[in-house]
């Protein structure tokens, strides 16, 4: 690989880079992503938050003795009439009498059983988990529908606008000028390069803004939960973006006009949809996440989210990342035949297999 | 001297170039002429290494022509392209670099061929704000930004206003005087006439005659001269040793050597009036059609 070719690929890289910031388009389609996961994890604090702090109002008659009062916001009564009667206005939710029962009291409802109260007086046994570690089904899919969104969204955000800029410079004929400058190889490694870099910083910002979000919310916990998978993902997106990156960029190639870029990447779209389906109608699906850790296109969300669960072994993840590699090296070397093959030709559709043949 | 020799190239089964040979000399403006279809801009794209010929080679004064080389070369496409929302400036610079120009000096050679083309107070406008006729003087500076050894144009004339094609013709001619080989296609034989010293004409993806343009007209066939006068012409028929070619009243163009044709100026100065008399070089249009018959 001569120096040549290195400045050229570093030059367009630069220009691409240059080329989506300016895009206001861009910017706002950034800024809403980012946003949204903020967002999504404040709302997530604040509803946990507001779950911890709930206590349930009920009125106390004088003499009877509770062991906890915890999650009660308790109102001492004197009698059980001037209970009742906070009862029936709704001040509180529930009475607690006294009664000759062997507990020493008992509940008054209004209309139906106050399970609050009953649940904040039951006694609850110690427990112990043999196989700890099982995961709320609510948080699992949560994780999973966030890995999903967040891959999908920036996989077809980015590689729809390599795409468009492949087909931008067919359409507008700047490639003949730009291939007799440099290699086609050049050109399209520095495209690939420059989507790739804006996917991975997008990425990066996105995982620092939901960090800072989590720890500001007081969800630290959460965090050091989701730490290593998200490291992971992001790791596993640099590498898997550019397979992604590569097929789009391929398949635009193939046609010369706006108007056919949708129909041209439809499959890649397709193979980016898939794995985002999967993880979210089946993420506490084991077997199916298993499979996805291991597929390139959908290793990027399967194996994060199978360290989440703590499922993996630690050599998993980079066997799959090292799969992921060797598949962006054969992607790339095809893909850029293609691209080479097929960029001057413009007008109709290219026919795939006459464009790997050259 | 750019030279060219044995491309071949196939496009599936259908055979577009065969065996193509010519050379264009270092300071010649050479005029590459031919119908749409004859394998101009296939040869072209061949020579600044966008197309790969199947076999032939290209070389630079016996040097076979490499990447490296290529870099060198400034070349417009026939279909004419630019980033329609970069900035003029921006992107003339941009693909000085790319031709392996260092930042500074395309910072400058953009400066100054703005300068040239009337272009300065465009150069923070997108490209896709101008006038067509400033769009395809952009172009003109991105086939020169990179000061190149051999100019490449394919139809520079085709789609410019009277004002570019003079700029674009006075850019060549400092090209050229400047002892850069510029070749370019067009198939406006009027201005190739008017413009070149050399012509390479091709037809049906082989060259069918290459030289100087004095020559190639010169050659294409029998001498002929053309004759004006005052009156009628008619007796010249009779003259032997003379083919007519054409005749209308006093006037007549026809095929004779050289003492034939001064004896029939000599009785046609008798017979009255003599309005014209030249020797008839043919037209690049007529060699033209003579070759490629």
């Amino acid at each position: 690989m001569t120096s040549h070719f290195v400045d050229a690929v570093r030059l367009v890289t630069v220009r691409e880079i240059q080329a989506r910031v300016r895009s206001k388009a861009f910017v706002v389609s950034a800024a809403i992503l980012v946003l949204a996961v903020v967002v999504s994890v404040v709302i997530a604090g604040i509803i946990g938050k507001a779950t911890a702090d709930d206590t349930t109002p009920v009125a106390v008659v004088d003499g009877v003795s509770l062991q906890s009062t915890d999650g009660l916001d308790v109102t001492p009564t004197t009698t059980v009439a001037q209970a009742e009667r906070l009862v029936r206005s709704g001040d509180v939710d529930a009475a607690v009498v006294p009664s000759d029962d062997t507990l020493g009291y008992s509940v008054v409802g209004l209309e139906d059983t106050p399970t609050d109260v009953v649940g904040a007086l039951s006694v609850t046994p110690a427990v112990e988990l043999l196989q700890p570690g099982t995961l709320s089904a609510g948080l699992v899919s949560a994780i999973g529908i966030l890995f999903g969104v967040v891959f999908f969204t920036s996989a077809v955000t980015f590689g729809s606008s390599i795409a468009q800029s492949v087909v931008e410079e067919k359409s507008t004929r700047v490639v003949e000028i730009l291939m007799a400058a440099i290699p086609a190889r050049a050109l399209l490694a520095g495209k690939v390069l420059g989507s790739s870099i804006m996917a991975f910083a997008q990425i990066i910002a996105i995982a620092i803004a939901g960090a800072v979000a989590l720890a500001v919310t007081g969800q630290d916990n959460l965090f050091t939960l989701l730490g290593p998978s998200v490291l992971w993902f992001v790791g596993f997106f640099a590498v898997g973006f550019v397979l992604i990156a590569a097929l789009f960029a391929a398949s635009a190639v193939l046609v010369s006009r706006q108007e056919d870029v949708g129909s041209v990447t439809m499959p890649v779209m397709l193979l980016v949809m898939i794995p985002y389906i999967l993880i979210v109608s089946a993420a506490d699906n084991e077997t199916i996440v298993g499979i996805m850790s291991y597929v390139p296109f959908s290793a990027p969300i399967g194996m994060p989210m199978r360290i989440f669960l703590g499922t993996a072994e630690w050599w998993e993840p980079i066997l799959s990342l090292l799969l992921v590699a060797a598949s962006v090296v054969v992607v790339v070397a095809v893909g850029a035949r293609i691209y080479e093959n097929a960029l001057l030709r413009t007008g109709g559709r290219v026919k795939l297999t006459e464009a790997i043949r050259g | 001297m750019l030279t060219i020799e044995g491309v071949t190239k196939h496009f599936g089964d259908r055979r577009v170039l065969d065996d193509v040979g010519f050379s264009v000399g270092s300071g010649r403006l050479t005029g590459f002429v031919g119908g749409n279809g004859a394998g101009k801009t296939t040869t072209m794209r061949i020579l600044l290494g966008v197309l790969q010929a199947d076999t032939g080679r290209v070389s630079i004064d016996g040097a076979e022509v490499g990447p490296t080389d290529r870099r060198r070369f400034g070349y417009m496409p026939e279909e004419r392209g630019l980033y329609p929302k970069m900035p003029v400036a921006e992107q003339i610079t941009y693909l000085a670099r790319l031709h392996g120009v260092d930042k500074r000096t395309a910072g400058q050679r953009t400066t100054a061929l703005l300068e040239r083309l009337d272009l300065t107070q465009h150069a923070s406008d997108a490209v896709e704000k101008l006038s067509l006729g400033n769009q395809q003087r952009v172009q003109v500076a991105a086939a020169l930004v990179h000061d190149p050894e051999v100019l490449v144009l394919d139809e520079p004339f085709s789609g410019l206003d009277p004002m570019a094609v003079d700029t674009v013709l006075g850019v060549l001619r400092e090209q050229a005087a400047r002892g850069v080989p510029v070749l370019f296609s067009s198939h406006q034989l009027d201005v190739v006439e008017r413009l070149c010293d050399d012509v390479v004409v091709i037809a049906d993806g082989t060259i069918r005659a290459a030289g100087s343009q004095e020559d190639l007209r010169r050659s294409a066939g029998p001498a002929a001269w053309e004759l004006l006068v005052d009156g009628d012409v008619a007796w010249i028929r009779d003259e032997p040793g003379v083919t007519v070619r054409e005749f209308d009243g006093g006037y007549a163009v026809f095929e004779a050597d050289e003492p034939t044709a001064q004896r029939i100026l000599q009785r046609a100065v008798q017979h009255g009036t003599v309005g014209s008399f030249a020797p008839r070089v043919p037209r690049l249009s007529e060699v033209f059609r003579e070759v490629v018959r």
